[in-house]
């Protein structure tokens, strides 16, 4: 596209990165309710359009009409900020994805590092919401989301670190470049760290625990705090916050499958593109999904000791380790 | 656990549980003193349901109140039925005859089973696991559809008449019901590969909310809360009912007194619940399922009479004093589950919020019942 004046290319992106991220909230909406209902023994929705795939766009229409309502003793400002921030963001996180050899809105140097940047900034909007709301639920809510993001913000950004030990990189499409054919697929042991199966692991712990994923969703434990940090809000305050986490929950695993299951690459080396991103990281999704409907949820105190007692030791021995291996061979 | 602020400036707030709130299952209210995520106090509000059933009792005939003892549990109304027949038919000396008192034990086991399964599934569910729920409905689905074809309806059953029931068992209920305990002796290992053995919801569980021996005494807690406490206190054994002294079946005990205690005595019960449903078919008499003289103004003479039944959540005892007229002079209903949420505030004190709801869920709450 390095023919088009920069000014195409910036709205054809922004446009790109919009549609995907709504098409992939109402694709993961029907695919988290057909996972559920299958896993339950039930069929899930079937009414709404083929298989009920148009039941995501019956719920996004509902959410859309609905008036949106500012809590009286709520902070107006930060009440109504909160939503559109995790929404900037989520859209913000897509810009480095390579989702194909060529298919990257700016493929930056530091393309790893504005990923994590923006997620990291997503934090910010759940502690707004929960404190925007004014709702004792909602606080609760928030301060156990920042503690947990905190938490493992750390052992994911060392397994990050180590990974760019390996790969000598921080361009993503550098990383996926790598990754020619599955030998070359960086979660096998042979490739650069015998460590790195163990790194798959944490990093893949970890992004479920930043995106509030079960079992880690205590941010909006239901049976304890009714719906969280979002109790307070309805109509599309709701459904920015519901957008932002399929986004989320979206770019933990294409980021998951580019560092470790050779992104855009085929398997076998043969037609390279952005399907085989899309095929990797919906399986993970569907692993995300399964856990989701088969585990119940921990407590906050279980998930600050897994990070603190397991994840982090365990991130820093995978650090050590493959620096050693590094300097030695 | 840590010790809580000792210092009166500390500051907490108040964080009110219900009567609106998915963890509560019914228009139950706590009321919880917060230190950051620990609870400093809890406090049960009552009352949001109350419908006066034991004034009902006092201004309606004897037959009249027995539709009512099936809204107190909604989850085991047999249970329910069963110690308010059984209470009458003491005062009023009416003998049941023996196929009835079969009947009624395998009725009212079955609707233990189901009653546990819910529970089972609303306890899991508010440790954040949804799945299993959907798993104990197909079964709990079994045996409503069983009890429907005897008794008429699914839920708040009026089964049992004093002297007997109102209606006979046929062979589709006794195929059925041996159906179903082949096929939840089957189930039953699904659910603690699938829910028992979860590590986290061990964690969650394990040496939690513990409560010990001498505040189940203090409170008067019953049934499986108590027994998770090491208190081998069941009706069924000590004060023996109906025909479950011909029956063998044992009583699951267990020492820890933590939440897993409490869970893991309601699931050996289903076992041994089955076990009595098995026996019961097998021994079941031919004969009348109705005493052959009951008069239809029942007027037990003057006195004092007290009836206790093991229903799915504890002991529940009628006491009911009569003047000798076709109305009750006084109707006394001790519902296991208001003793049992008594002890909520003392056992949650010093938890973690999410803890305090695991207990609070492993308590088995059924609201209307607390209310009556």
């Amino acid at each position: 596209m390095s023919g088009y004046p920069e000014i195409f290319r910036v709205l054809a992106y922004i446009v790109g990165t919009l549609a995907f991220v709504g098409l992939n909230a109402a694709f993961l909406v029907w695919l988290e309710r057909k996972v559920a209902g299958h896993i339950q023994r039930r069929i899930g929705p079937k009414e709404v359009g083929p298989f009920g795939i148009i039941q995501s766009l019956a719920d996004g229409i509902k959410l859309m009409s609905k008036q949106l309502v500012v809590p009286e003793r709520a902070d107006g400002l930060l009440y109504r900020l909160a939503p559109l921030m995790t929404m900037t963001t989520a859209i913000m996180v897509f810009v480095t994805i390579p989702f194909g050899p060529a298919l990257v809105a700016r493929d930056l140097n530091l393309g790893m590092l504005v990923i994590f940047a923006f997620a990291s900034v997503n934090v910010l909007a759940l502690l707004l919401a929960g404190w925007g709301s004014n709702n004792k639920y909602s606080v609760i809510s928030a301060t156990r989301a920042v503690s947990q993001n905190v938490a493992y913000e750390v052992p994911m950004l060392i397994t990050v670190a180590t990974m760019v030990m390996i790969v000598g990189t921080m361009n993503l499409n550098e990383i996926v470049g790598q990754q020619g054919n599955l030998l070359q697929w960086k979660i096998f042991p042979w490739n650069g760290s015998v460590m790195l199966p163990v790194a798959f692991l944490i990093f893949f712990i970890c992004a479920l625990a930043e995106t509030n994923r079960a079992p880690f969703d205590l941010g909006e434990a239901e049976s304890e705090l009714v719906a969280g940090f979002h109790t307070e809000y309805g109509g599309m305050g709701f459904g920015l916050f519901f957008l932002g986490e399929y986004a989320y929950v979206f770019v933990g695993c294409a980021l998951t499958s580019i560092f470790f299951l050779g992104g855009w690459q085929c398997p076998l080396g043969w037609a390279p593109g952005v399907h085989w991103l899309l095929i990797k990281t919906y399986l993970l999704v569907f692993v995300v999904m399964w856990i989701r409907w088969t585990f119940p949820r921990t407590t906050i105190y279980g998930l600050l000791n897994l990070s603190w007692k397991v994840l982090v030791p365990f991130a820093l021995v995978n650090l050590i380790v493959t620096a050693a291996l590094l300097k030695v061979f | 656990m840590r010790p809580l602020a000792a210092d009166p400036a500390h500051e907490t707030f108040i964080l009110n549980v219900g009567p609106q709130h998915p963890a509560t299952h019914g228009a139950l209210r706590v009321k919880l003193t917060m230190d950051g995520e620990y609870i400093v106090e809890a406090e049960p509000v009552l009352g949001y349901i109350h419908r006066m059933h034991e004034k009902m009792g006092e201004n309606r005939s004897y037959p009249q109140f027995m539709p009512n003892t099936g809204r107190l549990d909604y989850l085991s109304a047999l249970c329910y039925n069963h110690g308010y027949a059984g209470v009458v038919e003491r005062a009023a000396g009416i003998e049941v005859p023996e196929r009835a008192e079969y009947i009624r034990v395998v009725t009212v086991e079955l609707n233990r089973i189901s009653s546990h399964l819910l529970w089972l599934g609303a306890f899991v569910l508010d440790l954040g696991g949804f799945t299993p729920l959907l798993y104990v409905m197909d079964d709990r689905e079994q045996i409503l559809d069983l009890l429907e074809s005897v008794t008429g309806s699914r839920l708040t059953y009026c089964y049992f008449r004093f002297g007997g029931v109102y209606n006979d068992i046929d062979d589709d209920f006794i195929v059925g019901a041996r159906n179903f305990v082949k096929r939840m002796r089957e189930k039953l290992p699904m659910y603690h590969n699938l829910v028992s053995k979860n590590i986290i919801l061990r964690q969650r569980l394990e040496g939690i909310g513990v409560i010990s021996p001498e505040m189940c005494r203090k409170y008067g807690a019953t049934g499986p809360v108590a027994r998770g406490s090491g208190i081998a206190y069941d009706v069924r054994k000590q004060e023996p009912y109906s025909v479950y002294s011909e029956l063998n079946f044992d009583i699951p005990v267990y020492e820890q007194g933590d939440s897993m205690a409490r869970y893991l005595v309601r699931l050996d019960e289903i076992e041994q619940s089955l076990r009595i449903v098995e026996q019961g078919l097998d021994k079941m008499p031919e004969g009348p399922v109705m005493a052959a003289k009951v008069p239809k103004a029942v007027k037990p003479p003057k006195g004092d009479y007290y009836f206790a039944a093991e229903a799915a959540r504890g002991a529940f005892g009628v006491r009911l004093v009569s003047d000798g007229t076709t109305t009750p002079y006084r109707l006394k209903l001790r519902s296991p589950s208001f003793s049992n949420v008594s002890l909520f505030g003392e056992a949650a004190r010093g938890l973690l919020l999410a803890d305090a709801l695991a207990l609070f869920g492993s308590l088995d709450l059924v609201i209307p019942e607390i209310d009556r």
